[in-house]
């Protein structure tokens, strides 16, 4: 079986992997990293969304081998040790969540969207994917636009 | 119902001290653990049943053999705990419990832990949760039992210090001394422990002297959730516990009769395949790899047990099942409608982790019904009750979905039958095409006016059986003698009631029975009756040549009711001048003794209708934590605009067409309003209403009102866009 190595959440890590293995499951099986959620495998509810190399992905259309060598950030990784990132305290602010099982993808996606996007309108914000079953919309958008400094 | 303390205004609870090395403090749970309502209004319509008694009543009343304990604990670290017997899937519970606990015991609310406790047998149905009756039925009991057990470190400092108990106050989980002298909680705690009789008064504040309940708190577990270690079932460390996936059948309910596991076998990662009654189980080292070798099983299905139903069958028949209205001699409007099926689509999938050994289980799965699942792992395999250690972990939504405990079986009997531990989870495909579904309904509305009155409302709605088995409430109402005819029928007579004075009024459920995997969904069935009704009132007040707002105004019930009613036309700017093909709705609901009412414009210009704004008002009598309660009413939102607009499902041919957020429309971003703002009415009594369900038929029917002035329609059949 080959091994990859990539760089997850600043700790460089290898696994033992077949190539096609869903990024989701090296996470969450493999590797113990259980903060990206599954809630389709396909692509579709965005729950899993992680960073690569500092852009949005969904780990679990996203093979192991497409990671190797890459920067691999999960919500995990997302603070700075016990300073939280800017976007995780607009949710605690906003207190967007819920039963939160959505809110890793959510906030991994709004700070991808802002490391792109300094100030997203509300049609940025209406751009993202992720479904949020309990239905924190207005809380997400609340908190983005805090985020932004808004 | 319990005796009800009519000195007091509600109900003392015996609360008693636990032998232990510290400060332990037990109160009963069961016969006392909800107020009955307060008498009813002066009305022309009788009261309906609903109005009498309801689910939550109901649930005291079959509770009240149970003489299981409620237990606070203050450990010498300086912890409040807390045992909560109940779930936490997103409704806020355990913020809104360590809230109480705070505010009576005069602790940090950082200081209180509220851990989901483990099934407890000796606690049955007490334990479910469900009705949205948490808050309700557990507030009186822990005001209790942390006013005792703040009494006691009170009288505990006094005899260390040996200074009258009554000059002492507390706060920061400490007894201060008018000198300034301070004993944490926890250095109180073993003495506290073996105060008999204590000294100052053991009864809960007054509502004046709150601080806690009442201000918008952030949940507990906010910080866990936004940092990614807030653990479902799936995410528990329990060591060498392997994915298991689950083959199932093309059509619901389809058996297997043969399968040939020698390919799936040989793939990579793969360690059992195991046949259980509901499909083909496959334990890998890796989720993904269970999938893959699931999907090399070649498996030959028997039938199901619809196979040659579909959506247009269930609806034909649901007609004929439904009794004629009676004719009316005045003028009157009237509809039928149609609600197609509904996923519960919660955002974690059924998930459960188990550990079967010879002679005992552990198992960990949010569920709702702890004590049902306990007793179903134990029978499923082969084990006593007591046998199996239940561990309730927080779930990734509900709405009705986890009170029924599938998963847990089904990893039960995997981990027997290979003798390892597994982490089962049902597959978003699964969830949708074999998890239950809120059933397709059809109704029948008639409303006669003459002379600026309503003088007839009749409703005959049909649908299909809710399948309450397999869940707490299903045995609750069981064991109350409310299975006959049908349990749903006994559900819909206590929680369905026409909230407006419109003389003579009929509602009746006939239920229609399909082998088929239903259940209850968030507000059951007032989403559905509720909402057919509003839209009947909205055509009233056309026909009689009032507005919406008005009219309501005019013929609900109580000047409660009137509250939220002009609280969101007020604030949504109602009668606003709007744009051709953009409009207002209103909606109004009454359940769990609270009430709420929404207003929404929305926008028909495109082919996707959009909710733009929305406007909530709720008044639940005693707000716990306005900040939980506007976060249920954005949720009940987002339901009503689901349901209502976007999101259904189709049955074909005995099987669920959608597989998942694709193609079951569930809202995203750019399908919610922009702007949502929620109205918590403050405090107009003593006692927490319900909330966890009641926003949902309000908003249902605000959209469906706005929608038809939008339109210049009558909608009759929802989803809209389906
Ligand atoms: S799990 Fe749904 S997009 Fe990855
Ligand atoms: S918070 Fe529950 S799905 Fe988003």
């Amino acid at each position: 079986m080959p091994t990859y190595t990539f760089t997850l959440n600043g700790r460089s890590v290898s696994v033992d992997a077949p190539s096609t293995m869903p990024m989701l499951w090296v996470l969450r099986d493999l590797l113990g990293v259980t903060g990206p959620k599954y809630g389709c495998g396909v692509g579709v509810c965005r729950a899993c969304t992680s960073h690569l190399n500092g852009a949005a992905f969904t780990p679990c259309t996203t093979a192991v081998s497409d990671c190797a060598g890459k920067k691999v950030t999960t919500i995990e990784g997302l603070a700075n040790g016990s300073t939280l990132h800017p976007v995780q305290q607009a949710w605690l602010d906003e207190d967007v969540a819920q039963c939160g099982y959505c809110q890793p993808g959510q906030i991994m996606a709004a700070a991808a969207l802002l490391k792109s996007n300094k100030k997203p309108t509300d049609a940025d914000i209406d751009a993202i994917q992720n479904v949020c079953r309990c239905g924190t919309y207005a809380r997400i958008r609340a908190a983005i636009k805090r985020a932004a400094g808004e | 119902m319990g005796h009800f303390d009519r000195a007091l205004g509600r109900r003392r609870f015996l609360t008693a001290l636990v032998a232990a090395p510290t400060l332990t403090v037990a109160a009963r749970l069961g016969a006392d653990a909800l107020a009955p309502a307060a008498a009813g209004a002066v009305v022309p319509s009788p009261a309906q049943p609903a109005d009498l008694t309801d689910f939550g009543d109901l649930m005291a009343a079959a509770t009240a053999a149970e003489t299981s304990l409620l237990v606070l604990q203050v450990t010498t670290d300086n912890r409040v705990v807390f045992q909560l017997p109940r779930a936490e899937v997103g409704q806020g519970v355990t913020t809104a419990l360590a809230m109480i606990v705070a505010e009576e015991l005069d602790a940090r609310l950082s200081d209180v832990d509220t851990p989901l406790s483990d099934a407890r047998s000796d606690m049955g149905l007490a334990q479910s949760t469900g009705g949205s009756t948490s808050v309700r039925s557990l507030w009186d009991p822990v005001r209790q039992v942390a006013a005792a057990a703040r009494a006691r470190l009170v009288t505990a400092a006094a005899q260390q210090w040996n200074v009258d108990a009554n000059t002492l106050t507390t706060h920061d989980t400490a007894v201060w001394s008018p000198d300034g002298r301070s004993a944490s909680y926890g250095s109180l705690s073993a003495a506290a422990a073996k105060v008999l009789v204590p000294a100052v008064s053991t009864a809960p504040k007054s509502t004046s002297a709150y601080t806690v309940v009442g201000q918008p708190t952030t949940r507990v577990d906010a910080r866990d959730i936004v940092t990614g270690k807030a653990r479902y079932a799936l995410d528990q460390p329990v060591a060498g516990a392997l994915p298991t996936v689950v083959a199932r059948p093309p059509t619901i309910n389809g058996t297997v009769v043969s399968y040939d596991a020698s390919t799936a076998k040989t793939m990579p990662g793969v360690v059992a395949v195991t046949q259980i009654p509901t499909g083909i189980a496959v334990t890998a080292q890796t989720f993904g790899q269970a999938m893959d070798a699931k999907a090399a099983l070649n498996i030959t299905w028997g039938a199901g047990t619809i196979d040659s139903v579909s959506d247009s069958d269930i609806q034909g028949n649901l007609a004929a099942a439904t009794p004629p209205l009676a004719p009316v001699l005045t003028p009157y409007v009237e509809g039928t409608f149609n609600f197609a099926f509904v996923s519960h689509a919660a955002m974690e999938v059924l998930t459960a982790v188990a550990d079967v050994r010879s002679g005992s289980a552990e198992v960990w799965t949010a569920t709702k019904s702890p004590t049902g699942a306990q007793s179903a792992v134990a029978s499923a395999v082969g084990l006593s009750t007591n046998q199996v250690t239940l561990h309730v972990v927080r779930g990734g939504g509900s709405f009705g979905r986890r009170l029924f405990y599938e998963p847990a079986v089904e990893a039960a009997q995997v981990s027997k039958a290979i003798g390892r531990p597994v982490r089962l989870m049902w597959t978003r495909n699964d969830d949708m095409r074999h998890g239950r579904l809120r059933p397709r309904s059809y109704h029948r509305v008639r409303a006669g006016y003459a002379l600026g009155n309503v003088t007839t409302y009749q409703h005959q709605m049909a649908s299909v059986t809710v399948d309450f088995s397999g869940s707490d409430t299903g045995t609750l109402l069981a064991n109350d003698g409310y299975a006959s005819p049908t349990i749903g029928t006994a559900f819909f007579g206590i929680s369905e009631a026409c909230p407006y004075n419109f003389g003579v009024v009929t509602e009746a459920l006939t239920e229609v029975t399909y082998k088929m995997h239903t259940g209850s969904w968030r507000s059951v069935y007032s989403a559905l009756a509720r909402t057919a009704e509003e839209i009947i009132v909205d055509e009233l007040a056309r026909a009689m040549g009032q507005d919406p707002v008005a009219f309501r105004l005019q013929f609900l019930k109580t000047d409660a009711e009137r509250a939220v009613v002009s609280k969101v036309a007020s604030a949504g700017n109602w009668g606003q001048a709007m744009a051709a093909g953009t409009a207002q709705g209103v909606g109004f609901h009454q359940e769990y003794r609270s009430r709420a009412a929404c207003l929404v414009n929305i926008d028909c210009t495109t082919s996707t209708p959009r909710v733009t704004r929305a406007v909530l008002a709720v008044d639940v009598g005693r707000p716990v934590n306005p900040k939980g309660l506007q976060a249920q009413a954005m949720s009940g939102l987002m339901d009503g605009i689901a349901t209502v607009l976007y999101a259904g499902n189709h049955l074909k041919n005995g099987a669920v067409v959608e597989g998942s957020y694709a193609d079951f429309h569930y809202p995203r971003q750019a399908t919610a309003p922009r702007q949502v703002d929620v109205y918590v009415l403050p405090a107009t009594g003593s006692t927490p209403g319900g909330a966890g369900e009641l926003c949902v038929p309000a908003a249902a029917a605000a959209v469906a009102n706005a929608y038809a002035r939008a339109t210049g329609t009558k909608p009759r059949n929802f989803p809209i866009n389906f």
